[in-house]
């Protein structure tokens, strides 16, 4: 669903004397609707964590902590760590490759940049599962890629690397891509490479120089970008459903599972909670350190004013 | 400086890397083979297969019914609601945005679960309105988001003029604002019609037997279909959507042009 949004907070407009009662006429439909079908469901799953299951697979009377205490056996944190480390790995892959992809972005000729774009985004409109699918032959057995990785002695000739938490990762990173490279090459657009060559000219070597002055200057993008791709990557279902295993499991998995095979509505509600905190926790990180980020430049705002006034 | 090669070349492996899997589909679909795997030989057999199926033309019937009917009320919804959050502020309008912000950062997966659940504890039965209502509350934030920043680049002084014109309050909204706005409303519609197009996670979890949508079709063919038969449809809609994509960047790039004009 994420299809690069793009995150601005309003601005204070010029907001014409507009009496409290047209506000409200102007809120009240989509706040109603929002109301309804966005914070009361996700309050009930907070509320049913801690309800009984009947064996019917419906909602029993009463309320237990037998859900909560259930989540402390072994099988579960196990999970929760693999979902949460498939999907750092990703995202720090995703930024690895995002990151030269930015920059060379960046750097081509108007032209070109904007049919590498194009490229880059147009394939991300074609149906999410039509790709997850495409991986799925392209990885199986006796194809192309899994003969030359046997050839090279990767992998045994009759090792599937379909059903394995390598295939999940792969297709994760896949998947993900264009949400790190549309941030990054919107920051790297923004720097100044002039300051590279500053940098290169003051003695340092090219990796010094891309390591210390060109990544902080992208960090914002680097931090938008961890943040499209690590979300997503958390939720999955479908990646780990259809190329991964019963040992590549993710919470998503888990969840569909408790609603579709064990019809224990309670245990799904109880994960699909951990799940909404461990996101929560997340962006209040990341706007938490984007506030701090936007207080320090305005801190240095002043000074930096008074070093550039002196500038044609 | 000398330019380093690395950058470029990972440009064209990533560019490789995307687009190799389109590639798989659509040799996979002219493949004269049952089963997918090595080539044996052209065919266009698996393409009249898909035209021949009824089950497809059903789904695709579901998913268009849905998908317009979700656009054009999310259109409504999130074109009020982009304007309430530009002209008002306050608390109101905080917990206004928070809401609307949501369902574009959380995961899909919560919010299928949290419908079903809802529904569920409603005695809803799912089906083409538990679908359609899921559908509106994705696309109604895509839409306020897409209006919310048309309208921060707006020039209300063009408003102004027109009532100092002599015209009203809503006549300068229905001759002014709108028209002029409504690039901005289509473009919005055209995401959310999109996305409800696509949408298999929050579906899945929403849907009832009677009310198949073409994703939720495919997320079964995948499991337990005909690989070659979901090729050729696969390659179908790929077409249909890179033909979308170009006709909305030259929709989208002509307009552009003429905003950037100076002066």
């Amino acid at each position: 669903m994420n299809r690069f949004p793009s995150p601005r907070p309003p601005l204070p407009a010029p907001a014409p004397a507009a009496g409290r009662k047209a506000e409200w006429l102007l809120t009240l439909p989509s706040l109603a609707w929002l109301l309804a079908f966005l914070l009361a469901p996700t309050l009930l799953v907070f509320a049913f964590a801690f309800r009984r299951a009947t064996p019917y697979g419906d909602i029993g009377d009463g309320w237990t902590l037998d859900t909560i205490i259930h989540l402390a056996s072994p099988n579960y944190p196990a999970v929760v760590w693999r979902t949460i480390y498939l999907s750092a790995a990703a995202t720090c892959l995703c930024l690895a490759l995002a990151v030269p992809v930015g920059y060379c972005l960046a750097r081509l000729a108007p032209r070109w940049r904007q049919l590498a774009i194009l490229a880059v985004t147009a394939p991300f409109w074609i149906n999410f599962l039509i790709r997850v699918f495409a991986w799925k032959s392209i990885l199986a057995i006796g194809r192309p890629l899994h003969s030359l990785l046997a050839r090279l002695g990767a992998i045994e000739p009759n090792q599937p690397l379909l059903y394995t938490g390598w295939a999940v990762l792969l297709v994760m990173i896949y998947t993900h891509l264009p949400f790190a490279i549309l941030p990054i090459y919107a920051a790297a657009e923004k720097f100044d490479f002039n300051l590279l060559e500053a940098a290169r000219d003051l003695g340092s070597s090219a990796a010094g120089a891309f390591r210390r002055v060109f990544l902080p200057g992208i960090s914002r993008g680097l931090l938008t970008a961890g943040i499209m791709v690590a979300v997503p990557c958390l939720g999955s279902y479908v990646i780990p459903d259809l190329v991964g295993g019963t040992r590549s499991e993710m919470l998503g998995n888990k969840i569909a599972q408790y609603v579709y095979l064990e019809r224990n509505l309670p245990r799904a509600s109880a994960l699909s909670a951990i799940l909404t905190l461990t996101v929560v926790a997340l962006l209040l990180g990341f706007l938490r350190w984007s506030d701090n980020r936007l207080r320090q430049r305005l801190d240095a705002a002043p000074a930096r004013a008074d070093r550039e006034g002196g500038r044609p | 400086m000398k330019r380093s090669w690395l950058p470029p070349l990972s440009l064209i492996f990533c560019l490789a890397f995307l687009y190799l899997p389109l590639a798989e589909i659509f040799v996979g679909s002219v493949n004269n083979s049952r089963f997918g795997g090595p080539w044996r030989g052209f065919t266009w057999d698996h393409y009249r297969r898909v035209f021949g199926d009824r089950e497809i033309l059903s789904c695709l019937e579901n998913t268009l019914a849905i998908a317009v009917a979700a656009t054009a009320i999310s259109m409504t919804l999130g074109t009020l609601a982009a304007f309430a959050l530009h002209r008002h502020r306050g608390r109101l309008q905080f917990l206004h945005h928070a809401l609307i912000y949501t369902p574009l950062v959380v995961p899909e997966i919560l919010m299928g679960m949290s419908l079903l659940l809802f529904f569920a504890s409603l005695g809803a039965e799912l089906g083409f309105w538990t679908i359609l209502a899921g559908h509106i509350t994705f696309c109604l934030s895509y839409v306020a988001m897409t209006v919310l920043s048309r309208l921060q680049d707006f020039d209300f002084t063009l408003v102004d003029a027109a009532r100092d014109l002599g015209a009203g309050n809503w006549q300068a909204i229905r001759k002014i604002l709108l028209p002029l706005l409504m690039p901005g409303i289509l473009a919005g519609g055209l995401l959310a019609f999109t996305l409800s197009l696509d949408d298999f996670v929050v579906t899945f979890f929403i849907s009832g037997p009677a009310s198949k949508t073409l994703p939720i079709y495919i997320f079964s063919s995948i499991k337990h279909g005909s690989p070659t038969k979901l090729n050729a449809l696969s390659a179908l809609l790929l077409i249909v959507t890179f033909l979308a994509v170009v006709l909305g960047r030259r929709l989208g790039g002509r307009r552009s042009a003429g905003e950037s004009r100076p002066g």
